[in-house]
């Protein structure tokens, strides 16, 4: 032992101890106020702290190597975190939500619960999370073991040999992984329920998240401001170096970008970033404040990795310091022990942090996703039949973070000595990526499937082991070294640090290229060409669209009523008895039911209890015990298809219900409607045969009158005797008429009129009208003349029902012109492809409202002459029935005093009509 | 001195027969055309009785039926009314107009005269 008496050996190692009792307390007073009911990581703050667990020992010791060899190249690491936080909440949000939701316990549950709660895909997804963080906590104990060494040769700064013998107290490493082991157990272990938050454990990495802070500003503002004059005197020596001058220009670095984006991924899928940004998490509120807050602290600690670098360079420019050691040798060489220890105590406390997070929740990865499922399935064991199994659980999770902790030790004595801090953290970094296509796009893309999951995870961890950890092998000599400058076998090709010929990029990002190529590549097209089950359905659905379901109101489907009892003893296997009635009472309580008072369990207590038991023993395995608990029907594929086939036949039901109910009411719509034209119909007709009625009851009561007058007065003079014998005869002739019109009106209306349809000529027609009607023309004096056209066009008509359509015109037209002076005009014009016939009289007319309802059944226009029988008044509904059969239109033109013309058309029989032919007049006599 | 009767009908024949029974039954007859002429004729010299027929231009029977009936001065003119309507309906309507018979067309010419004959008689008693 070389050290100097200022910093001895005890005092180093009573600091260490110091502290990490110092971590033990606070922890454990965290866990007691949480116990309380005080809790302290109700608070955004402490949740953004904690996140800075991204600051390891890496970034302590390896950033200043690296900016010291790389220049700022450094700081992509921590502008991808910047860039997610800032940008990429969005993704950060949903995750926290969805595994809120679900009840997620590490990222391994996360994918395995997205995909179906697969369990090979979350033994899949553990074991590279162990294989590949395995090199990231070796680097913490190498970088803890060194760090002890450095400082142990004070005031001498040399090149630390960390493999020298310390003869005190044996392995530094080894000690160190130990009482990390230690305080994961106490603190990573208490509770039964992964996603119970662990608060004491929170509130001490949030604690040395301040103290690594603090530690490493105070060596950079001594350095800075200590041994320089400020940034200005540092930068401007170094720029007057060639070697230093190298490190301040910003040359194009092809591997910018693929850091960032390496880092973006890994600020998300590192299982302790995930630990405690999404499990850790108590409140999404506090993310808006991680928000800024994390990024901060990362601007803050980069600040002084420069600046500590150039100063090394430049104080120890003889060479033979590690750049990683400059954090510490600075304060060393300049005669600090104080400064030197605190130094040391960040760069422990960086490296604690990151270890015991890791391990916890490493740890529960391998209990929940890959030694329980695989327990399980043993049925040898029984295991699903012991009746506790919460003792089980939680040994195998200090066993396991024993096992992570002994691994990474051993790493670090076979390999890690071989390598740089910066070079092992990327390898992790890499590793880590593989889970970041699964992860997000299992967020956003309902198609993503299981097969496509394993495939890409599969693929992208084939290359990175390719690329990346074979290589690290062959460099500790575990392989030969011309596996990497050759090729195995020679094939240049398969170089692993230059795939397909592919060079100009990095290891790592070379690495990172072909990894996540291949694992996109793999899981888009297995996806797109998978056909994804039920249950993967079922969870996708859940996962993207985990802000429009408030509950899981699908996965409440998949479930039958199960005995209480037999819920209750197989949450009291994991859960444990007492915790198991805390439980079943908080969801008692919610409800607001009392389960003493029923025996069976709903779906809904059946899901509450599985998130629970999610919650400890992982969702994959939850499932497989929550099934089986089931008897006789466990919950498989089949079943659920089934539920949920009836269910689509129950919709399909119900639709075509819906579909029927419509048609029904439609048709009962088109009934009333027909009801209530039936309703009109009848109504007309009961008005119609009222009408009809009375219209024959008229001439009948004159006859009967007046025969009964003739036969019971036999004294009656001759003329008397004659003038009511014609009165009978003219009243029969009426109701002979009366009958025959509406018997042709009925014909008519109900098409039953027998139409002799043939060529007509329609001057001939009134011609014959004209002379049949002119005995009556001439009886009243009333003259009558015709205007025809020469050439009359053949129309297609009943010959006889068109002569008594001029007829009933005519003699209205006589029976309303004045006696004496009366003039009847009838014309025939053609138009269009038809003939218009009018007939005009110089009578009273008729006035406008009456123009529509004279052409209606029994509507008799009163004139003020009485005494003249008007009709039957069905004469003009004849006409226009004849019209309308005949395919022309009849209406009336007139004014009150002016006469009134009666028109009608009907369409020619062929081809266009002729021109007007010469006007004709026919003076009537 | 003869009883009169007032005969408000539109169809010529019909009222060429009423006039003809009536006077040979020796009853006074006169003769309204519508409504307006009824009234007209009833205001000028109030009839013992009126052969009124429903389906009448300008103001059909039961109109003037009411009229008449609204006027306590012209209480004690009999009314029978006639009508080609045959329908239980039309007769309840007029009874309920006031009026004291109702006749449907075509109708007994000597059950009328009886029908006239009685309601004047028992008039006069």
């Amino acid at each position: 032992m070389t050290g100097s008496a200022a910093l001895p050996a005890w005092l180093i190692i009573a600091a260490s101890f110091g502290y990490v009792f110092l971590l033990f307390a606070i922890a454990y007073w965290g866990d007691r106020r949480a116990a309380a009911g005080r809790t302290m990581v109700a608070n955004p703050w402490i949740y953004a702290l904690s996140i800075a667990v991204y600051c390891t020992a890496w970034t302590f010791y390896g950033s200043v190597g690296r900016a010291a060899s790389g220049g700022i190249e450094f700081l992509t690491i921590y502008i991808g975190p910047t860039l997610m936080f800032a940008l990429g909440w969005v993704v950060l949000r949903k995750m926290i939500r969805i595994s809120k939701v679900n009840r997620i316990t590490s990222i391994a549950d996360f994918i395995s619960s997205r995909y179906g709660k697969s369990h090979l895909l979350g033994g899949l997804v553990t074991i590279i999370a162990v294989v590949g963080i395995m090199p990231y906590i070796s680097l913490q104990l190498k970088a803890v073991a060194a760090s002890f060494v450095v400082l142990l040769h004070y005031p001498e700064v040399g090149a630390p040999d960390a493999s020298s013998v310390l003869p005190l107290f044996g392995d530094t490493a080894l000690w160190i992984a130990a009482l990390m082991a230690l305080f994961a157990i106490l603190f990573g272990t208490r509770h039964i329920d992964a996603t119970e938050h662990h608060q004491g454990l929170v509130a001490a990495i949030a604690f040395e998240s301040v103290v690594k802070l603090v530690a490493f500003v105070s060596v950079g503002l001594f350095v800075t401001f200590g041994m320089f004059d400020g940034f200005g005197d540092l930068f401007s020596r170094a720029a007057s170096l060639p070697d230093t001058a190298r490190l301040l220009t910003l040359e194009p670095v092809t591997d910018w970008i693929p850091f960032t984006l390496l880092s973006m991924l890994t600020i998300i899928c590192l299982p302790r970033q995930f630990q405690v940004s999404v499990v850790e998490n108590v409140d999404e509120e506090h993310l808006n404040k991680a928000l800024w807050l994390f990024p901060l602290y990362l601007l803050l600690i980069n600040i002084f990795v420069l600046p500590i670098a150039l100063a090394g360079l430049l104080h120890f420019r003889a060479g033979g310091v590690d750049a990683d050691t400059f954090v510490l040798a600075l304060p060393m060489a300049q005669q600090q022990p104080a400064l030197a220890l605190l130094a040391f105590v960040g760069g422990l406390s960086a490296a604690t942090g990151m270890v015991i997070v890791e391990t916890v929740a490493l740890s529960t990865m391998i209990c929940n996703d890959l030694v329980m499922p695989m327990l399980l399935r043993f049925a040898w064991l029984q295991l699903a039949e012991r009746r506790d199994l919460s003792g089980l659980l939680l040994g195998i999770r200090r066993g396991a973070i024993c096992f992570i902790l002994l691994i990474g030790y051993l790493y670090f004595r076979l390999i890690g000595e071989s390598y740089a801090l910066v070079s092992i953290g990327l390898m992790s970094f890499a590793a880590a990526a593989q889970f970041a296509p699964a992860l997000i796009l299992g967020m956003y893309w309902k198609g993503a499937s299981r097969h496509g999951a394993l495939a890409g995870i599969s693929a992208g961890f084939l290359l990175w082991t390719y690329t990346l950890l074979l290589p690290s092998f062959a460099r500790s000599g575990w392989l030969p070294e011309s596996f990497i400058d050759a090729g195995p076998f020679g094939i240049a090709l398969l170089q692993p640090y230059a795939l397909f010929g592919m060079d100009g990029l990095g290891p790592t990002a070379h690495s990172l290229f072909w990894s996540l190529l291949a694992n996109v590549g793999a899981f888009a097209a297995v996806s797109l060409l998978d056909r994804q089950s039920t249950i993967e359905r079922i969870q996708s659905t859940l996962f993207v669209e985990v802000f429009q379901h408030a509950g899981n109101a699908a996965a409440a489907l998949l479930h039958h009523t199960v005995s209480l009892p037999e819920l209750r003893s197989l949450a009291e296997r994991f859960l444990g008895r007492e915790r198991t009635e805390e439980v079943l009472n908080e969801y008692a309580v919610r409800r607001g039911i009392d389960l003493n008072s029923s025996a069976l369990a709903d779906g809904e207590l059946v899901q509450f209890v599985e998130r629970r038991l999610a919650g400890a023993i992982g969702a994959a395995s939850a499932r497989v015990m929550v099934a089986s608990t089931i008897k006789g029907e466990g919950v498989g594929v089949e079943e659920i298809m089934q539920i949920l086939d009836e269910t689509s036949q129950v919709l399909e039901y119900s639709r075509q219900l819906e579909q029927k109910s419509r048609a029904l009411e439609n048709a009962t719509a088109e009934l009333k409607a027909a009801n209530e034209r039936l309703t009109e119909l009848d109504r007309l007709k009961d008005d119609f045969l009222s009408t009809v009625t009375h219209e024959l009851r008229t001439p009948l009561t004159s006859i009967r009158s007046f025969s009964e007058i003739l036969h019971d007065s036999p004294d009656l003079d001759i003329a008397e005797r004659q003038h009511f014998l014609t009165i009978v005869i003219r009243e029969s002739e009426r109701l002979t008429r009366l009958i025959n019109q509406v018997l042709d009106l009925t014909k008519i209306e109900t098409g039953r009129m027998k139409w002799q349809i043939t060529d007509v000529n329609l001057g001939e027609i009134i011609h014959q009208s004209v002379v049949s009607l002119r005995g009556l023309f001439e009886e009243r004096q009333i003259a009558i003349e015709t205007a025809l056209p020469p050439d009359i066009p053949l129309i297609r008509a009943d010959r006889d029902q068109l002569i008594q359509l001029v007829i009933n015109l005519l003699s209205n037209a006589q029976k309303f012109s004045p006696a004496g002076t009366g003039r009847v005009c009838v014309g025939l014009t053609k138009a269009e492809g038809t003939v218009a016939v009018r007939v005009a009289d110089n009578g009273p007319g008729i006035p406008a409202n009456e123009h529509e309802k004279i052409f209606e059944k029994f509507h008799q226009v009163r004139a003020g002459r009485t005494g003249n029988p008007m009709g039957s008044g069905l004469g003009l509904a004849i006409c226009r029935g004849i019209v309308e059969h005949l395919g022309g239109q009849i209406w009336v033109e007139s004014e009150p005093g002016h006469g009134a013309t009666f028109i009608f058309t009907v369409p020619l029989a062929t081809g266009p009509s002729h021109a007007f032919g010469t006007k004709d007049e026919l003076a009537g006599t | 001195m003869a009883k009169s009767i007032l005969v408000v009908e539109d169809e010529p024949n019909i009222v060429l027969s009423l006039q003809f029974l009536m006077k040979k039954a020796g009853f006074d007859v006169r003769v309204a055309r519508d409504g307006d002429e009824a009234l007209a004729a009833v205001e000028s010299k109030a009839p013992d009785l009126i052969l009124l027929d429903v389906m009448i231009p300008k103001r059909d029977g039961y109109d003037v039926c009411q009229t008449i009936r609204a006027n306590p001065a012209w209480g004690s003119i009999y009314i029978i009314m006639l009508t080609a309507k045959g329908r239980e309906v039309d007769r309840e309507k007029g009874i309920a107009l006031g009026a004291n018979d109702y006749v449907t067309k075509p109708f007994s010419t000597r059950d009328l005269t009886d029908k006239v004959k009685q309601l004047l008689d028992n008039a006069g008693l």
